[in-house]
């Protein structure tokens, strides 16, 4: 039982508990945004992982690189190399998907590791900090620091903004109902006029540069500079939100600072309850697991529709 | 002796809101045959599926042969000597004839399928019946009839005492529907029991010895052919008088507005199914284009409306050439579509009605400016639509499936015919309606051929074609084999150039 | 069978790779027998594992069910057939726990998209994650295989010159299993009653439903098998191939079985084929490795089975066509 109030108090109570619940989570509404947001396309991004790694490795190598610049021109622009070397690989399984009907689960698992390889390698290379025990890059300037606004991570506010602006994409704008359309309907979309192809590329390049974009928060709000382990589990974990808040970007909020509250407390769990810190995998799968089983759905009256990603293998 | 082969007692069903069943009774007498008449959405469908096993009853009781069957399996009602020819057929299409019809009882060698005997037994149904068939052809490959034939053995492989065929005439030629109408006076002078579905009136009083009439889930009356006539059954089935001719203004044709010239269009397994068709479609003319399903109707109308590739040839819209344009830019021609797949091109299910009603103006304005969309706009269209349209809905907010197939339609029409389009092209725009919505659709046709819009109406409803189409063309093969005046043709020679014949 | 013979189209690539790999192989036999020999026995024993995580796919999807989740039944079946093969210190044992753990994931998979209808990418998916926390949870280190299986040399295919060396020699019993099983399930698709209903039920489960067939029961069945198939890979190779357990020992073989089971078109021949030939490109590249082209960083040596699986979807997924009802839950009452 001590676990419980372990995750209870690390997670929530304290304030730096407080703190580290919410940048977790902003990481995890946005992680989650990339994944919901494909799905409303009918794209199930299940390889963010590796587009989170592209994007804060790109961004943590601009950020160490560019000297001289003041923090107004050097975060954005390094915000947006992370955001864009998502999307590449994001869009490169969209474009597969598009041309040649590879269905973007397999292709974005498999790019997944191809990524965790060439980012490895060039950590351990081209991008090595010398003369450190780890193996590590450089350290981010300051001036690519994203700032706290009286000590809490405006990693979170910036994710409640994006999670926001992408329902208000997805439902007051054409693009927005071109993604609803597709994922629902392709052969009504094609019909309504809508391309479907130049959809799919365009839904895996968005959900890729938000999770490009989402690792190089990350590295900008905590970590401050590269190293590949630190970055395990965003894109998994987003599909947890993603799927707990059924594909809406704004109920992902609420299941993402659950999450984040539960990830923050989950290094304290092993000091002060004794239980290895894996539980907290186990615990969120059954979370995961309860809460989208159809029964339960009825249970809790939830009126969102189920999601449903299964196009086929031959699109 | 008893001679009641079936009995069906206060059956029930409800789906979701609808109740399609309402306590209804009805029997079945050795060797006679059962017209299920009734409307499209009365109810027919559902009640012989749960006898059948596929639908299983809230309440009620179904007894063949004095046996209480247990509901909702189809294993049980095999078992007990039913059999059923669907209306949407349940074949395999990859899998041969011969698969198809021993599928559920195969003939085996302990694990084995024993293939040769399987042709054998296909080979003797062909004969008793017959009806002609390949065992070895794979069902996709066959034309619409034959695969109709497939069903039909299906049903008759085990010796049946019961039989059902649910709407079989929707795809046959008229010739082919009076073999049809013979296989059934045998089969049922050989004492089996059918119970024949259908919403033309004319087959009925051909060949049914009772009539049972359902309307909104309830029997409500029977009768049979010799006291009855189309109207009194139209009747029966409406609840009101139904007009049969609508009220029909000459045509004023004007100019030339599409233009098929030598039309070649593959289908999806890469077979040339429109074959050389040329054709002209003038303003304010409704030309109706006839045959049976499966003779390139589809793939044309796909190709006119910029939905599938076309091989060879051209067409031309207003002058402008538009082969190989997207559905967009046709749409902006001024070609308006009725899909003849409703659910699966013409509709988004789970989106709401309004947004349904603007589906293929999204971009347009007033609905979007530039990249944002106006969605009050919106509503307020759809609220206009559904007013004249009379789509039965408390909200157009509600999402569209939880409206009946007739509403639905209506919606489609409502979206195509509002959008001051110059051509319309309604592909079986009243299957499955019932026959309010149905006059209703027609009427707005005949509206918009009185405004000056070209409309071609492809249909494999004869009668449809006849009742409001000002010139005919006939579709077999591909091609356009003839192009009538429906003033001065009967359904036989029609029939015949459905079917291929020559002149 | 002249009837085969004759209709074989001799120009189809297929064939011509076959040939070529052939040619090839005998080229590279005369070179240097032994490593020849070991490259195609690592080849067969790759392959092997992956050929039969391809049936775990077939046999759930030609009965309609679309199976993303084999790799977290593997990760499942392995973790628990070597816990308890290194507890009991048998590990036949340990086989056929991991084989039951197959059937009881996938009962669980099979629960959650047949029965409640639930879509099947994403049910699969949360299966993976399910047997990803578990797995790493119960993890504890330090356990051993108790022992290891005989091997078997195959009597006399083994002295065959060519073949005989690296395909039938050094067997261990799954790897043996599996050259039985896997023709075994084709036979039993095409040619038997089940075949036959099951491939209705994954093509068109109303036209099975009107035939007197229980949908749902085939294809709870259907997924079962593959799953105790899946349970048995898992088993192989955490007690016979590799001889333990690591968290995240089955690194994406459940995805690219997938991909290979849509390579072969769904046909369990095909798949193998696929399977081996993939096995092989595999051995094949650590070879090449070893001979010293060691300039090429270790990092892209690891990818290369991820980049051959993208690979192979790009040169075949959009033309095939898997089976009509796959990804669709059957629901009977349509009004």
């Amino acid at each position: 039982m001590t676990a419980y109030h372990v995750l209870i108090v690390k997670g929530f109570q304290s304030t730096a508990g407080l703190q580290s619940t919410l940048s977790k989570a902003g990481i995890l509404i946005m992680s989650g945004l990339a994944i919901t947001i494909g799905l409303r396309a009918g794209l199930f991004n299940i390889g963010a992982q590796g587009q989170v790694l592209s994007g804060a490795l790109a961004f943590t190598y601009v950020g160490y690189r560019l000297h001289g610049l003041p923090i107004w021109v050097h975060l954005p622009v390094a915000l947006v190399v992370g955001a864009a070397f998502g999307a590449f690989v994001g869009g490169f399984a969209g474009f597969l998907k598009a041309t040649r009907g590879v269905h973007e689960v397999i292709s974005t698992i498999m790019l997944n590791s191809i990524m965790a390889g060439i980012v490895d390698y060039l950590t351990q290379n081209q991008f090595r900090l010398q003369g450190q025990p780890n193996t590590r890059t450089p350290e981010i300037l300051h001036s690519a620091r994203l700032p706290h606004i009286f000590g809490y991570p405006s990693g979170f506010l910036i994710a409640v903004f994006l999670a926001f602006f992408v329902s208000w994409v997805l439902k007051k704008t054409t693009t927005g109902f071109e993604f609803e359309s597709v994922g629902r309907n392709r052969n009504a979309a094609w019909y309504a006029g809508i391309s479907v192809k130049k959809t799919i590329v365009l839904g895996m390049l968005v959900s890729g540069a938000i999770a490009g974009f989402t690792g190089a928060i990350f590295s900008s709000e905590t970590t401050g500079y590269f190293v590949p382990a630190f970055y395990s589990g965003i894109g998994f974990d987003g599909i947890t939100v993603a799927l707990l808040g059924r594909a809406n970007p704004k109920a992902l909020i609420p299941g993402a600072i659950f999450i984040g509250g539960m990830r923050s407390a989950q290094s304290a769990i092993q000091f002060e309850a004794g239980v290895a810190p894996d539980i907290i995998n186990l615990l969120l799968a059954l979370v995961l697991f309860f809460a989208t089983a159809p029964f339960l759905a009825k249970l809790l009256k939830s009126n969102a529709k189920s999601i449903t990603t299964t196009s086929g293998w031959g699109s | 002796m008893d001679t009641t082969l079936l009995r069906i007692e206060n059956l029930s069903k409800t789906f979701a809101t609808v109740k399609a069943n309402d306590n209804i009774s009805l029997e079945v007498n050795k060797g006679e045959v059962v017209a299920l008449l009734g409307e499209n959405g009365a109810g027919k469908s559902t009640l012989v599926k749960s006898v059948f096993g596929l639908v299983k009853p809230d309440s009620g009781t179904i007894t063949i042969k004095g046996e209480v069957i247990e509901a909702g399996d189809t294993a049980a009602a095999i078992r007990h000597g039913i059999g059923m020819v669907h209306q949407h057929f349940q074949l395999v299409p990859v899998m041969s004839v011969a698969e198809n019809i021993i599928l559920g009882d195969e003939p085996h060698k302990g694990a084995f399928i024993s293939y040769a005997e399987a042709r054998e037994s296909v080979k003797v149904l062909s004969d008793k019946f017959g009806l002609d068939i390949d065992p070895d052809a794979i069902v996709e490959d066959l034309p619409v009839g034959l695969q109709q034939r497939v069903e039909i053995l299906k049903a008759l492989r085990k010796n049946v005492d019961l039989l059902i065929l649910d709407e079989p005439t929707a795809v046959l030629t008229p010739q082919e529907i009076e073999e049809l109408l013979q296989v059934i006076r045998n089969l049922s002078s050989q004492g089996v029991g059918i119970i024949f579905i259908t919403h033309k009136l004319r087959e009925v009083l051909a060949v049914a010895d009772r009539i049972v009439v359902l309307r909104n889930g309830k029997s409500v009356g029977t009768a049979t052919p010799k006291e009855s006539t189309e109207s009194s059954l139209a009747q029966l089935m409406i609840g009101r008088e139904v007009i049969f001719r609508l009220d029909k203004k000459e045509a004023k044709p004007g100019a030339v507005v599409l233009e098929i010239d030598d039309l070649y269009v593959r289908d999806d397994r890469k077979l040339m199914s429109v074959n050389g068709l040329s054709l002209s479609l003038h303003a304010g003319e409704i030309l109706g284009v006839a045959g049976v399903e499966g003779n390139g109707q589809r793939e044309l109308v796909e190709a006119l409306t910029g939905m599938r590739p076309t091989v060879k040839g051209s067409f031309s819209i207003l002058g402008e050439v538009a082969t190989g344009k997207n559905p967009r830019a046709i749409h902006t021609m001024g070609v308006s579509h009725v899909p003849e797949d409703r659910e699966k091109d013409g509709l988004i299910a789970t989106l709401s009605i309004d947004e349904n009603l603007v589906l293929n103006q999204y971009k347009n304005s007033p609905f979007a400016k530039g990249w944002i969309r106006n969605i009050a706009a919106v509503n307020s269209y759809a609220e206009k639509m559904i007013e004249k349209f009379d789509v039965r809905t408390p909200s157009g907010k509600y999402p569209i499936n939880s409206l009946s197939g007739g509403n639905k339609q209506k919606v489609v029409i409502a979206r195509e015919m509002s959008q001051e389009s110059k051509i319309i092209i309604a592909s079986q725009p009243t299957r499955g309606i019932d026959i309010g919505s149905i006059e209703f659709i027609h009427n707005q046709l005949l509206a918009s051929r009185d405004s000056g819009v070209a409309v071609l109406l492809v249909s494999a409803e004869l009668d449809e074609i006849l009742s409001i189409a000002d010139r005919i063309a006939v579709m077999h093969g591909g091609k356009i084999v003839a192009i009538l005046d429906p003033h001065d043709v009967d359904r036989t020679q029609i029939g015949r150039l459905m079917a291929g014949a020559k002149e | 069978m002249l009837n085969t013979i004759k209709s074989f189209n001799f120009k189809s690539w297929k064939f011509l790779l076959s040939v070529a790999t052939f040619a090839l192989w005998i080229y590279c036999y005369a070179a240097n027998m032994d490593i020849t020999n070991s490259v195609v026995a690592s080849g067969m024993r790759f392959g092997m594992p992956l050929a039969l995580a391809s049936m775990v796919g077939i046999m759930c999807e030609r009965s309609g069910v679309i199976n993303i989740g084999i790799e977290g039944t593997m990760l499942l079946s392995g973790f628990t057939g070597f816990y308890v093969a290194s507890y009991s210190k048998n590990i036949v044992i340990g086989l056929v726990i991991a084989i039951l753990t197959g059937v009881l994931t996938s009962f669980v998979h099979a629960m959650m998209t047949i029965k409640w209808g639930m879509d099947q990418i994403i049910a699969g998916t949360i299966i993976n994650i399910l047997a990803s926390g578990l797995t790493s949870f119960l993890y504890r280190e330090g356990s051993t295989v108790p022992n290891t299986w005989p091997i078997f040399d195959i009597p006399i295919l083994s002295k065959i010159p060519l073949l005989g060396a690296s395909l039938f020699s050094q067997l261990g019993p799954i790897q043996l299993f599996g050259m039985f099983l896997i023709p075994g399930i084709w036979v039993m698709m095409n040619k038997t009653r089940w075949g036959l209903r099951t491939r209705s039920v994954g093509e068109n489960p109303g036209a099975a439903d009107t035939a007197g067939i229980n949908v749902i029961r085939m294809r709870m069945t259907n997924v079962m098998i593959g799953g105790a198939i899946g349970g048995l890979v898992g088993g192989f190779i955490c007690l016979e191939l590799v001889g333990s357990f690591s968290k995240d020992f089955t690194a994406g073989t459940g995805f690219t079985a997938l991909a290979l089971m849509i390579f072969g078109r769904w046909n369990p021949l095909g798949a193998f084929a696929a399977a081996i030939l993939f096995g092989l490109a595999q051995a094949l590249a650590t070879q090449l490795q070893i001979f010293g082209v060691n300039n090429v960083p270790n990092q892209f040596i690891t990818i290369l089975p991820y980049v051959f699986t993208i690979l192979v979807l790009a040169f075949s997924a959009g033309k095939v066509r898997p089976p009509a009802a796959a990804g669709k839950p059957y629901e009977k009452e349509q009004s």
